[in-house]
Formats: C-alpha cells, structure tokens, sequence
C-alpha cells in the first residue's frame, strides 16, 4: 500500500507517522507542501504539529497550502485520507470534514495517555478493532475541544460517523472522561462516505511496547486489510 | 482604501479565553456585565470602488479570516 505524509513547516509528528507506517510496511513518501503534484497514494496523512505555528487559527494556513487542492481531489476521488490531530484540525479547515475544533475548555494544553472506545469498527480505518474496544492512547493538543452545529452532529449519529469517544478505562463515556470538552466526548469523525477521517488521539505513537503500547497498531494494519 | 475587521466567536460558543478575561477584571474590582474576546484586522486594498473592495474584504473573510462554524465578523471602513 502506498502512502503519503504531507509535510507543512511547523509539522512534528511527521517522522512519527513515516516510522509507524513503514513498520507496517506501507511504501511512503514525504510530500513537502509546496509540491503541487502528489505522488500516486492509496493513503494520504496530514500528520500532527503545529502547522504555522497556528497562526490565525489551528490548521487555517495549511488549509490554503499549494498541495491541498490535490488532497482534495485524491479525497474526492476516495483516496483515504487520515489527519491526525493538527491534520485533523486541517481537515475541518479544508472542508473535507465538518465542524472544528476549540481551544480546550480549560485553556490547558493536554499531553497524555486518556482512553477511547471504538464506535465504528466497520470502516477502512478499524476493522481491525473490535466494536466498543476501549485504546489507552496519547493526545497532545491545546485545540482539540470538537464542536460543530446539530445538523451534522445529527448526521454523525445517523449515519454512525463518530469513529472515536473519550472514555475511562471501563469504557464509560461522561464530563469525567472528557479531557478537552468535546462535544459529546467525540474524538475523531469520518466524512460521509468513510474515507476520511479526523483524529485528536496519535495511533503513530502507539506502535511499541518500549515506549508505550501497540494499541494504535490495529488501525494500520485495518488499512492494510 | 482601507477597512478593519472585527471576528468574535458567536454566541452559543463558549468563550473559555474572555471568561477567564472577565473574571480578572472583577477580582481587581472591575466589574462588568459580560466580555467577548475576539481578533482585529486592517486591511488596505488597492480599489477605487467601494462596492468592490468591500466585496473583495468579505471574500477575504469568508475564505481565510473567518471560521464561520463558530465566528462572526464586522467590516468597517476606516
């Protein structure tokens, strides 16, 4: 399978991503963002960092980025497309995901191991999981606080776009294992047609045993299922 | 001709930053009703007509200066 990171100044979770994908065996390429043409990608990442330095808002700048208008098009062709934290932040600024993401609700930036339940385990991205499996996995933002209007969160229930939940570790979902006050302890979303998805949690970062644990390991290996 | 923008966030989304703002002002005694916290442009384009520029500085707010999910914007000509 092959796959792209697209690398924006200000990116750090760039490297992190490259190491898990090629230890899963992913063929990869580093896309700098000035580039206008993406090399041909069954995946494309937009990692974690601070793109700009989240300049104006977390994401806006990136978002305009020359290379964006190809990962739209891939997007809009059913490339899968997975943002992780500020690529998540990206997504919603591009459009391809709805809704953003506020500054935390305590104005703290939060850097730790939380855990959340597996919704969906029927897309390309968690096949692998088992539904309502329950990761320990780091977050690491200042904005990761999702909200958006009713009618798209109507819409993520319907259609069961909500990927990810904040829980404790028995899985239950409330105020108290909501680290960041997102709406409804949403931690990551699919657009409609399950191609895309956004996440706050870093599954790079959860590939080894020494350093942390292997529950992010299942969502690549769902990709390469 | 030149224009300021004011952004804030719209009402029904939380302010964390200004509530934070607005009780540092009561605990050093001054009190008031409420505090919105948002961002300020100015903005100088090169039009003649004010119909267009202005329509150019709304484009400008709708595609990059403004997250409309959660904020709202005023234009002003200075």
């Amino acid at each position: 399978m092959k796959s792209s990171v697209i690398v924006f100044p200000g990116s750090n979770c760039d490297r992190d991503i490259k190491v898990a994908l090629e230890k899963m065996q992913f063929k990869n390429q580093m896309v700098w963002h000035k580039e206008t043409k993406l090399p041909k990608s069954d995946l494309i990442v937009l990692p974690g960092g601070f793109s700009y330095g989240d300049y104006l808002r977390s994401g806006a700048i990136a978002g305009k980025s020359l290379i964006i208008d190809e990962v739209i098009k891939a997007a809009n062709d059913g490339c899968l497309i997975l943002g992780i934290c500020n690529g998540f932040q990206i997504l919603t600024e591009t459009g391809l995901l709805k809704g953003t993401l506020l500054r935390n609700k305590k104005l703290k930036f939060i850097n730790k191991d939380i855990y959340i339940k597996v919704l969906n385990n029927e897309t390309k991205f968690t096949n692998k999981y088992k539904k309502d499996e329950i990761l320990k996995i780091n977050i690491a933002h200042n904005e990761g606080n999702f909200f958006t209007d009713d009618d798209h969160l109507n819409q993520l229930k319907k259609e069961n776009l909500i990927a990810f939940k904040y829980s404790d570790e028995k899985g239950n979902i409330n105020d108290f294992s909501n680290p960041n006050g997102s709406m409804e302890n949403i931690a990551g979303i699919y657009n409609s047609k399950k191609n895309i998805l956004g996440m706050m949690p870093h599954p790079e970062r959860m590939i080894d045993k020494l350093i942390s644990n292997t529950d992010g390991l299942n969502l690549f290996k769902s990709l390469l299922n | 001709m030149k224009y300021s923008i004011t952004v804030t966030l719209k009402k029904d989304v939380l302010d964390p930053q200004g509530k934070v703002v607005q009780d540092t002002l009561k605990n050093i005694g001054l009190n008031l009703k409420n505090i919105r916290q948002g961002k300020y442009f100015e903005i100088e384009v090169n039009e003649k007509d004010q119909a267009v520029a202005e329509k150019k500085i709304d484009e400008m707010c709708r595609k990059l200066l403004v997250n409309l999910i959660i904020e709202d914007y005023k234009i002003n000509k200075l």
